[in-house]
């Protein structure tokens, strides 16, 4: 059950989405954001939709993907969405009764805030499927290199997210096989008082604590093993290098900043 | 008497539906009598694991039964939680599932979860912690100052102080030096005679299950495809090394005899080849 | 032929916490290994086979008495990664070693530390994975492949740093059958092909019998030290520390307790029959 978690997960490809430099995705998601934020009106909006559903039909992931992974979100979504709808105050009142307004400007605004989260949501995700972790690990330590000038350690956070990203599988397997183990011996995680069941999480978290204690400490072993002695005099494999498709989408991006920026400005 | 454990025709699916469906079982029945001692063989992803945590409904058949004395543990909510007591499943390094302050404490998990009264959990732990071999003063130490074997074998009296009529057993010996892994086996054995309680016991190990069980179930590829005394199933000495398995040493020895066209009946046991060579060696 | 691993009366003690004593593991113990050389240490569990591994590449340094590893005294710190990049350590848990979640990285991840260039690591990790036979699962998520996949990865990353000597703890104490097949075929194919020497830590006498010296461990002193058809054949001395010979050697003995007068070197099943028959009385 924990294993169906779809977060961050990669869908290997060959796209041109896939092949382009991490970090380009990265700031191309960056400026994506911005866009989103300034958009405002149904023009801008149906601009930022059109961009994202072309990528994401270029990228060739599957759309069920998305929707598999925004369903934890949904609470957040419908919690968003009723706010803006009951608490925006407008002159065009649709629905009043008690302390209950709602306007059409309400209706407006909400659903403009929910298309905003989903698009923002879809966005990221379309990064985290097109981008294995280790090439989006890369290329944020390549973006943040100029803050190893003021102490940052840039190499070691880099480090410390590729090591997370490859033992989350690993630890979720653990945590389902500690379940069923406490489980056979008539642990009940399902039933019961907050308290209980807060109680109840006692003798998975123990046992995971300390295998995750130990397993780091043989990782650390292993790799002072294979000489890791931190960032300096270390190379790479896989260096990365702009090439055109790089430069373009630079360009795309910047124009459809651009667009939107225009399209608010003019109202539409 | 009816048999302990009925599985009927029992099939899992993992992720059905999805891009990642996966069939860990596929159509498999058989019959458990009270008090065998049964040998499950078959190599990493032949559906071993997922079978045993069927038998105490720690997964739900996609299709088929589990009858627990006769009764389908899944007919009733109450039915299921009894499973879980009534059949015992240690698993692989159970160890890393310790969890209490003191080694007492973590044997009466089980107990304590049953339900039972303060003097029968007392009873209970006492009694499994001595099945295992730990001594009284090692009760009250915290589990996580013992060696690797000690641990296991607290680990295993967690879940034979819950008094199973049933034990399952995930390679109760792997990782453990051979002093350990024969400790281990008494200890099993031990349970099982003052019991009478059936147990089931997935190894890699053939010289291990060849030595104790009655009777080997062997899984490959999602399905049972052999049931039979150890003597049945060591026959087909060939078929198990293709399937990616081991076979005992000894009957390496004795299927190399038999090449050399000395007739021997095929053995399993080290017991049984002593028996069949010291008429024929000269000198024994 | 040169001496790949030197040990000089080595003394080591686990420190103790708080007031705990420490753990004493070794005394005074001597032994060498010659490079080359396929070496087996057998002993039971807290014989302190780990602790001496882990004193083969300074991951723990000695208490009194000297390692020297291909002349490299392991107290040197200015020689720390060069004694690293020529002795790999191969561990138990292969889940615990692998470190990046794509299977070339993982490999890539010794030869980046050691700070060579983009186009030799690519070269070294392709020719890694394409020795223990996992190259086409290059582009895969570890997680997902087997335990003796994973353990071959963990080898791969490690022969990618080009060593002289690789140290393997216990690395088919977690797998099955297949998977310890796997790995000990490719132990053996780097031993005789590469002419890399190998130290396998086991309890597993089938696997030790695969060596060519054997070396048992008990309490932190030898305990006996040949080939392995002279260690197995002292099968008292084996049980005396909670160990066992081989199966076939163990049957020999055995059948010799009751009289029969047969050699204890026969370590394969195949020797053995034809031991047995030549002692056959028809």
């Amino acid at each position: 059950m924990l294993k169906d978690i779809t977060l961050g997960q990669y869908f290997p490809g060959n796209s041109v989405i896939h092949r382009l430099d991490p970090r380009t995705k990265l700031v191309m998601l960056v400026v994506y954001i911005v866009a989103l934020f300034l958009a405002s009106g149904p023009a801008s909006y149906g601009l930022m939709l059109a961009f994202l559903l072309t990528c994401i039909g270029v990228s060739g992931v599957p759309g069920k993907a998305f929707l598999r992974g925004m369903k934890p979100l949904v609470f957040i979504l419908i919690f968003t969405g009723i706010l803006n709808l009951f608490f925006t105050q407008g002159e065009t009142v649709l629905v009043s009764f008690w302390i209950i307004t709602i306007t059409l400007e309400g209706v407006v605004r909400s659903v403009y805030m929910m298309a905003r989260i989903l698009m923002l949501i879809a966005g990221t995700f379309l990064l985290t499927y097109t981008t294995s972790p280790i090439a989006l690990t890369d290329g944020l330590e390549s973006l943040l290199n100029p803050l190893k000038k003021i102490k940052v350690p840039v190499h070691e956070l880099a480090m410390m997210m590729c090591i997370a990203l490859r033992f989350i599988p690993t630890l979720i397997e653990e945590t389902d096989k500690i379940m069923s183990a406490q489980k056979a011996r008539g642990a009940d995680f399902e039933t019961g008082k907050l308290m209980d069941r807060v109680r109840a999480l006692v003798p998975i978290l123990v046992p995971l604590f300390i295998s995750a204690f130990r397993r780091a400490d043989e990782l650390a072993t292993a790799m002072e093993c294979r000489c890791y002695h931190g960032g300096d005099g270390r190379t790479k494999m896989k260096l990365l290098r702009y090439k055109r498709r790089d430069f373009c989408a630079y360009g795309i991006g910047i124009l459809l900043l651009l667009a939107v920026i225009l399209l608010t400005r003019f109202g539409l | 008497m009816s048999p302990i454990l009925e599985i009927q025709k029992l099939t899992h699916i993992y992720s059905a539906g999805t891009p990642f469906e996966h069939t860990a079982l596929e159509d498999v029945s058989f019959s458990v009598e009270r008090g065998e001692f049964i040998g499950i063989i078959g190599h990493t992803g032949s559906g071993k694991s997922t079978l045993m945590q069927h038998l105490n409904g720690l997964l739900k058949p996609t299709s088929g039964k589990v009858l627990l004395d006769g009764a389908d543990i899944w007919s009733d909510k109450k039915l299921t939680r009894q499973a879980r007591f009534r059949v015992g499943l240690v698993f692989q390094y159970p160890e890393y599932q310790l969890f209490e302050e003191t080694v007492y404490k973590d044997i009466a998990f089980g107990p304590k979860n049953m339900g039972l009264s303060r003097e029968e959990i007392d009873r209970r732990v006492r009694e499994a912690a001595s099945f295992v071999g730990l001594t009284d003063s090692q009760l009250e130490a915290s589990p996580f100052d013992l060696s690797g074997g000690q641990k296991r074998r607290v680990a295993i009296a967690g879940v034979i102080a819950m008094e199973p009529e049933v034990l399952i057993l995930d390679e109760p010996t792997a990782g453990l030096d051979p002093a350990g892994r024969a400790e281990i086996l008494r200890n099993i054995e031990s349970y099982r005679q003052a019991k009478n309680a059936t147990i089931m016991m997935v190894s890699h190990s053939m010289n291990d299950v060849a030595l104790l069980t009655d009777r080997l179930l062997v899984m490959n590829g999602a399905h049972l495809a052999m049931d039979g005394t150890p003597n049945e199933v060591f026959t087909h000495a060939w078929d198990l090394v293709d399937m990616g398995l081991d076979i005992p040493e000894v009957t390496r020895v004795f299927l190399e005899l038999r090449k050399l066209d000395v007739a021997l009946p095929p053995v399993y046991t080290m017991e049984q080849a002593i028996d069949a060579l010291k008429g024929g060696i000269a000198g024994a | 032929m040169d001496i790949a691993i030197k040990v000089d009366h080595l003394a080591y003690t686990y420190p103790g916490v708080d007031d705990t004593p420490g753990v004493r593991v070794f005394e005074d113990l001597s032994l060498t290994v010659d490079e080359g050389s396929f070496v087996a240490i057998l002993g039971g569990n807290g014989c302190g086979k780990s602790t001496l591994a882990k004193h083969f590449n300074s991951i723990l340094l000695p208490c009194g008495g000297k390692v020297h590893v291909f002349g490299m005294d392991t107290m040197d710190e200015e020689k720390l990664l060069t004694i690293r990049k020529t002795t790999g350590m191969v561990f138990q848990n292969p889940d615990n070693q692998i470190v990046a979640n794509v299977v070339e990285e993982d490999v890539a991840f010794g030869p980046e530390n050691l700070g060579i260039s983009s186009a030799e690591i690519r070269r070294r990790v392709d020719l890694a994975l394409k020795q223990v036979g996992m190259y086409e699962y290059r582009e895969h998520a570890p997680h997902l492949l087997s335990g003796g996949q994973k353990q071959r990865i963990a080898i791969a990353g490690i022969i990618a740093m080009q060593p002289r000597c690789i140290v393997l703890d216990e690395p088919t104490a977690m797998l099955d059958p297949r998977g310890r097949r796997e790995v000990m075929e490719t132990i053996e194919r780097l031993n005789q092909e590469k002419g890399i020497t190998v130290i396998l830590i086991t309890h597993h006498m089938d696997e030790a019998a695969k060596a060519q010296r054997v070396i048992v461990l008990n309490k932190g002193s030898i305990a006996a030290d040949g080939t392995p058809r002279e260690v197995f054949s002292q099968v008292e001395l084996l049980h005396s520390i909670g160990l066992a010979a081989p199966e076939t050697v163990e049957l020999c003995w055995k059948l010799n307790q009751l009289g029969a007068d047969l050699p204890l070197d026969r370590l394969s099943p195949e020797e053995c029959a034809q031991t047995l028959f030549e002692h056959w009385k028809v």
